[in-house]
């Protein structure tokens, strides 16, 4: 039995061997994927799920990761937030690190492959080396709509040689010469953070986190950021709690290398004191069970964000069944079909309204849930990702 | 003359759309009106058509995606509504569907004094289809054999052989009713599924429609 026929059971009728078939079209070509990191962040996450199946349909998929010193990453990050719109100095220095790096890799790597795909700006430059053959494809993770132009012209030198652009969301683009194509990310439902618990394990985790079932969770999972507004989920559930006996469960990584995060998180401590129905959990980077039992043990899953990049914890959360109530922001607005799989929302008053009227009305909260999951199956699994990929490559054939 | 075996077995075909974004948006209506008479027909394809491609499962509020930008988006329902009322089936071609969206949000806004915009909303991102093409390597002889297979394919068998067939293949009562009148004389049945609306609905709902429909067939005795 193959990789993919695990899949069989989750996914849609008819979609394995629909991609079987898709797959036939370029079996036996050679793909390589370049990132920064094989572990931590989605894009690693993606890939670990992805690059055993593209493998597994009949593709020779290679995977490797640019390695750098501390001074290139930090040089990365400087550009990952500039042209994320953030305000940052960049030297010519930097810049000659960036490009010294991107040269010392591509002596590492061949680039013999029918398609080289290169994720995020850290290995953009890459391109400069590439061979007459197989096409080059730039998968950008980040929205890079509103950047820093210095650093977005630069880079963009590089972008407009690859054969085509990947973005996950429209509004995510820039105008470039080069055709552009729109694919989501996605979850795995089979790895740990999606899988389905039985009631022993989901028993166990909670009790670990100290949380009982006992009234109902509104529950929100990110970092202690203030995009995601942790202090306006505080604010909802107050308002709500004055007429239902709900409890509340913030969930989120560590704020250990982020000073402006550890302010967040003082600050929610600060509003949710005295409150022992309010939880913050502080959880390390690789909490995936912890963070599917939370999430299956949830009423409502909340994901206030005010910006947002996709925010795939929203569709993690309808994967379980969950009614999710939304900020209008990002690929939240993607995942959330208003009033049929959750709700977006533009205020903390907003939050606190739809809350409400889920609990006070179970019945859509069940139907609401049903039809998130199923919005997800068909939308945002690792299957419907293994199947653009597939198509990119059969149109890039024709 | 109803056979019980067709000449020529119905070859089952799926697709895939990939999506191509164009660069160009809209923020309010005027943009969106200026913008629809100057994109390629692949993206009034898209936006009207493979709509249905992406909800598979759940038929969204409107049927199309510009219906479902103002009136969401814009937060004109007035707008929404009307755009969402438009049966692309009354249209022999894309480009005749496109003046009449045209025509509808002209006139809409010739009433207004100020062009709605999205305000709170995202702007309108225009995209194109790729659809690519992908032979199942299945094909149905009877009409029992028609009605197991379509039960089971991805649902993407519905849409190529329903709306890229009739719209841009050019197939004006799509494969599955011609199949049925022409290999197997089915005439009732087929008229039954061309008559069914897609437009207003989900693929899953067509398909468990199709096989609703085939089953009344087969029930009637002469095709077990």
């Amino acid at each position: 039995m193959s990789l993919l026929d695990d899949y069989r059971e989750v996914v849609p009728k008819g979609t394995i061997d629909f991609l079987t078939c898709l797959a036939k079209q370029v079996q036996g070509k050679k793909v390589l994927h370049i990132n920064s990191t094989r572990l931590g962040g989605g894009v690693a996450e993606i890939l670990r799920s992805l690059v055993p199946l593209l493998q597994d349909v009949g593709l020779e998929v290679g995977w490797e990761v640019i390695s750098g010193g501390e001074e290139f990453f930090s040089v990365t990050k400087a550009f990952h937030n500039a042209l994320q719109g953030q305000e940052q100095r960049i030297s010519q220095s930097m810049l000659q690190t960036y490009m010294e790096v991107n040269r010392e890799n591509s002596r590492r790597f061949s680039f013999d492959a029918d398609y080289v795909i290169i994720h995020d700006p850290q290995p953009a430059a890459l391109i400069e080396n590439r061979l007459s053959n197989g096409k080059w494809i730039w998968r950008c993770h980040i929205d890079i709509s509103r950047p820093q132009w210095k650093v977005w012209s630069f880079l963009r030198q590089f972008v407009v040689r690859y054969d085509a652009a990947i973005f996950s969301l429209p509004r995510f683009a820039q105008r470039l010469p080069i055709p552009q194509f729109l694919i989501h990310p996605s979850i795995d439902p089979l790895s740990d953070k999606n899988r389905d618990l039985s009631g022993k394990e989901q028993v166990q985790v909670l009790r670990r986190l100290n949380i009982s079932m006992d009234k109902p969770i509104l529950l929100q999972v990110s970092r202690f950021d203030r995009f995601k507004d942790p202090l306006g989920v505080i604010q909802a559930y107050r308002l709500v709690k004055k007429h239902h006996d709900v409890q509340l469960v913030l969930a989120g990584g560590g704020a250990a290398d982020d000073p402006e995060g550890e302010a967040v998180l003082s600050e929610v401590r600060e509003a949710a004191r005295d409150d022992p129905d309010v939880h913050i959990i502080l959880l390390p980077a690789d909490a995936n069970l912890e963070i599917n039992a939370l999430q299956r043990a949830a009423t409502i899953v909340l994901q206030k964000s005010l910006r947002e990049g996709f925010g795939l914890t929203v569709a993690e959360a309808m994967w379980k069944g969950k009614p999710v109530i939304g900020g209008f922001a990002g690929g939240i607005t993607v995942q959330l079909v208003y009033g049929v799989t959750g709700f977006t929302v533009n205020s903390v008053e907003g939050a606190a309204f739809r809350i409400h009227y889920l609990l006070d009305n179970p019945e859509v909260m069940a139907k609401m849930g049903e039809d998130a999951r199923e919005y997800v199956r068909r939308n945002f699994l690792i299957t419907r990702h293994l199947g653009d990929y597939l198509a990119l490559m059969n149109f890039c054939e024709r | 003359m109803i056979k019980k075996i067709a000449e020529h077995p119905f070859l089952f075909v799926g697709c895939w759309e990939l999506r191509e974004m164009l660069g160009r948006s809209a923020r309010d209506e005027q943009q969106l009106l200026e913008t629809i008479e100057e994109i390629p027909l692949d993206s009034i394809y898209y936006h009207t058509h493979s709509f249905f491609l992406r909800h598979k499962y759940i038929a969204g509020p409107y049927p199309n995606d510009f219906a479902t930008w103002a009136a969401i988006q814009v937060r004109d329902r007035v707008l929404g509504e009307k755009l969402g009322i438009l049966d692309p089936y009354d249209f022999d071609s894309l480009e005749s569907l496109r003046a009449e969206i045209v025509t509808i949000i002209e006139e809409h806004l010739s009433q207004l004094q100020i062009i709605p915009r999205a305000i709170y909303g995202e702007p309108f991102h225009f995209m194109q289809s790729r659809i690519i093409e992908v032979p199942m390597g299945l094909q149905a002889r009877t009409l029992t054999e028609f009605r197991e297979i379509l039960a089971t394919v991805d649902a993407s068998v519905v849409y190529y052989h329903t709306f890229e067939a009739i719209l841009r293949l050019g197939r004006r009562k799509g494969d599955f009713s011609l199949w049925m009148e022409e290999q197997l004389g089915l005439s009732e049945l087929a008229q039954k599924i061309s008559r069914l609306d897609p437009y207003m609905t989900s693929l899953e709902v067509i398909r468990h429609r199709i096989i609703k429909l085939c089953d009344e067939v087969l029930e009637k005795g002469a095709w077990k």
